[in-house]
């Protein structure tokens, strides 16, 4: 290398350098993200990512939060946990991000909290699993409901109903026994008493044996069902084939229309707790969560042509709920966007309204679910 | 008490019915070529889901029913010609690895073209509950067991009376003797698919107004259709159909009683009995070595 080449690559770096320098306002907060678009978590994933794409966009669009463009760096996970924590170290060392959303599974969540928590890196993690949020991790927050939120709201509608002994069959896939375990954990709490357990497959064709057992167990008052997917309509088909007269709930895990579709006549009257999205046309005008919900739900439709699931709903919500604690912050300061994710106060999202504390990052209280019934093939809000 | 038996012998029999459809393909070509065909399990989901979007299409239930026999039986006609004809040297265990790939391919394919989502069919006559006895069973259940023993008396005469079924037949005692009679051993085994995709669409089809199908629908059917199959003994068709109602009322009594964590314990407990003490499954013909 001669003299004067040396010089030139001197200079450069120096103007690099102190360009660097005065350019730090501007350059674009980083949010960095791990999802699961594709493998078996895909139905959660895909919304989420397509979201998130959506919603950087337009704050862009609109000149960015703080005059600072957004860019996020994305990763697939495939629902492999090990892959996830591979793109965190990724995330966090070379793309040196700002911010991380995702964990679309509470498996992949779990594998990527501790390299977060040791980096100092705010994290909103979309997955439902409780032990994300408790104990309390100083750097991970969530947005979605948890299941034991879910088992409280059904707990709650049931002992209005005065129904203290009911049956649950739930799914054997991870998220009916998490909701097993809750829903255990939780029944004491409101008076009721679990008198039948029994389970069934994800991929089962017919669970008549199960529900003759529970029709046959004396003293049930209602059946709970855990599940997620096709598992629940063909429980319900079964169970209007049984004619089994109990009333019926599920979890937010079928609060979807196409549950509507395969269930066709026998979900009727079936009771159970939903986001608000589900039901964004049916909301009254005064809902505090109308706005969002509905300005989500076109915002959406628009785009991709195919409606928005309340999986991506959490991820907007997460989005906005950082755009937000960074506006708070005045700037992309690591531990001070933390501080104002941790205060958040009534924030309004697509899942309820968030208030955020040092010992709940998670901030959802029994409100951001509603109760629903089906009612003429239609979802009904319950009073 | 009789009632509650024989509502889980209604739920064993619909299921059982469906496994052995699906345990029916897998003896047909394993008669024919000796190449366990891990791909029968799409042909049950292929028949099934494109039912579901040629009724979405507005063509009517009879013709769509059909169309998408038709198609599966195409689809059953081209993975020979086109994934097994061109290996046909290669040993059987390299077959049934191709027929893996097949699976995937398939699977992929309908993933990709046809959505991740989950489908109904609407039933063929109705939704109202049969009541017998105290149990119930749904119209739909009568179709399947229905539409079962028809295939089977049509697979029986096929075999029995038909110089096509005979030829197969002879091709599945000895290949090579029935190759020096005449017999196209080669067009055997183009059939044995064909016919073999046909069934499974047929299976396919009349269980999704029960069961949905989706994509993947044909993993767990084409794995229960397997064990049947063994457990009745590779080959035999009665066997087929027999292991298929022995698992299909074996898991049904078992969430009855037992309960229905072990359920999905039982084809594996059924066919570890069967392996120790009737290594051929139950019907199986008896090998006799020459040394």
């Amino acid at each position: 290398m001669n003299k004067r080449t040396f010089i030139t690559l001197v200079v450069a770096a120096v103007t690099a350098v102190s360009f660097g320098a005065s350019a730090q306002t501007n350059e674009p907060i980083k949010i960095g993200s791990v999802l699961s678009v594709t493998g078996p978590a895909a139905f959660l994933g895909d919304p989420e990512l397509k979201t998130l794409q959506l919603y950087v966009e337009r704050i862009n669009a609109q000149g960015g939060v703080l005059g600072r463009k957004l860019e996020l760096i994305q990763y697939d996970d495939g629902g492999d946990a090990n892959k996830a924590n591979n793109f965190t170290k990724r995330l966090l060392e070379s793309d040196k991000v700002d911010l991380i959303i995702g964990g679309t599974t509470t498996g992949s969540t779990m594998a990527m909290a501790p390299l977060v928590d040791k980096a100092g890196v705010p994290f909103i993690s979309l997955a439902g699993g409780v032990v994300i949020i408790e104990p309390v991790k100083k750097w991970v927050f969530k947005t979605p409901h948890t299941d034991r939120m879910a088992a409280e709201k059904v707990f709650a509608d049931m002992k209005k109903r005065g129904i203290t002994k009911v049956a649950l069959l739930s799914e054997t896939s991870g998220f009916g026994q998490s909701g097993r375990k809750e829903t255990q954990a939780v029944a004491s709490k409101y008076g009721i008493e679990i008198i039948a357990d029994e389970t069934y497959g994800p991929k089962d064709t017919d669970v008549t044996a199960q529900l003759t057992k529970i029709k046959n167990t004396p003293g049930v008052q209602a059946v709970f069902i855990f599940g997620l997917g096709q598992g629940p309509a063909i429980v319900s088909k079964n169970y209007a084939q049984l004619g089994i007269k109990l009333p019926q709930y599920q979890s937010h895990g079928v609060a979807s229309d196409e549950y509507l579709k395969l269930a066709g006549g026998s979900a009727e009257g079936v009771r159970l707790p939903s986001p608000a999205l589900l039901v964004a046309n049916v909301l009254q005008a005064n809902d505090a969560q109308k706005t969002i919900v509905v300005g989500y739900d076109k915002a959406y439709k628009d785009r991709y042509k195919e409606d928005p699931s309340t999986f991506g709903g959490y991820a907007l919500d997460a989005l906005m709920l950082a755009v937000d604690a960074i506006k708070r912050a005045g700037s992309g300061d690591r531990e001070k966007v933390r501080a104002a994710l941790e205060q958040t106060k009534g924030y309004v999202g697509t899942t309820g309204t968030f208030n955020m504390s040092p010992t709940d990052h998670m901030g959802l209280d029994l409100t951001a679910f509603r109760m629903l019934e089906v009612k003429n093939g239609n979802w009904a809000f319950v009073q | 008490m009789l009632a509650q038996f024989l509502q889980f012998l209604f739920s064993g029999v619909t299921i059982g019915a469906t496994y052995a459809l699906a345990a029916l393909g897998f003896s047909i070509i394993y008669n024919a070529s000796g190449v366990i065909n891990f791909a029968q399990g799409e042909f049950i989901m292929l028949g099934g889901m494109s039912a579901v979007f040629l009724i979405g299409a507005g063509i009517p239930l009879p013709l769509a029913i059909l169309l998408a026999v038709a198609i599966a039986g195409l689809a059953g006609l081209l993975v020979e010609k086109l994934a097994i004809e061109p290996a046909k040297n290669a040993e059987v265990v390299t077959l049934i690895i191709i027929t893996i790939g097949a699976s995937l391919f398939i699977r992929g394919l309908v993933q990709v073209f046809l959505g991740k989502g989950t489908h109904a069919l609407p039933p063929f006559s109705g939704d109202t509950p049969i009541a017998l006895l105290g149990a119930t069973i749904l119209p739909q259940s009568l179709w399947v067991i229905g539409v079962t023993v028809v295939v089977v008396i049509a697979l029986g005469w096929f075999f029995g009376r038909t110089l096509l079924g005979k030829a197969m037949l002879a091709t599945s005692h000895n290949k090579l003797a029935a190759n020096l009679v005449g017999i196209n051993t080669r067009m055997i085994l183009l059939l044995s698919f064909g016919l073999a995709a046909a069934l499974g669409a047929i299976g396919g089809i009349i269980v999704a107004p029960i069961t949905y199908t989706s994509y993947d629908a044909g993993v767990l059917l084409g794995l229960k259709g397997f064990v049947a199959a063994v457990l009745g003994g590779l080959g035999s068709g009665v066997g087929a159909i027999v292991g298929g109602l022995v698992l299909g009322i074996a898991e049904a009594m078992t969430a009855g009683y037992i309960s229905s964590a072990y359920k999905d314990a039982m084809p594996f407990v059924l066919i570890l009995l069967v392996l120790f003490f009737l290594p051929r499954g139950l019907f199986g013909a008896k090998l006799t070595e020459r040394v």
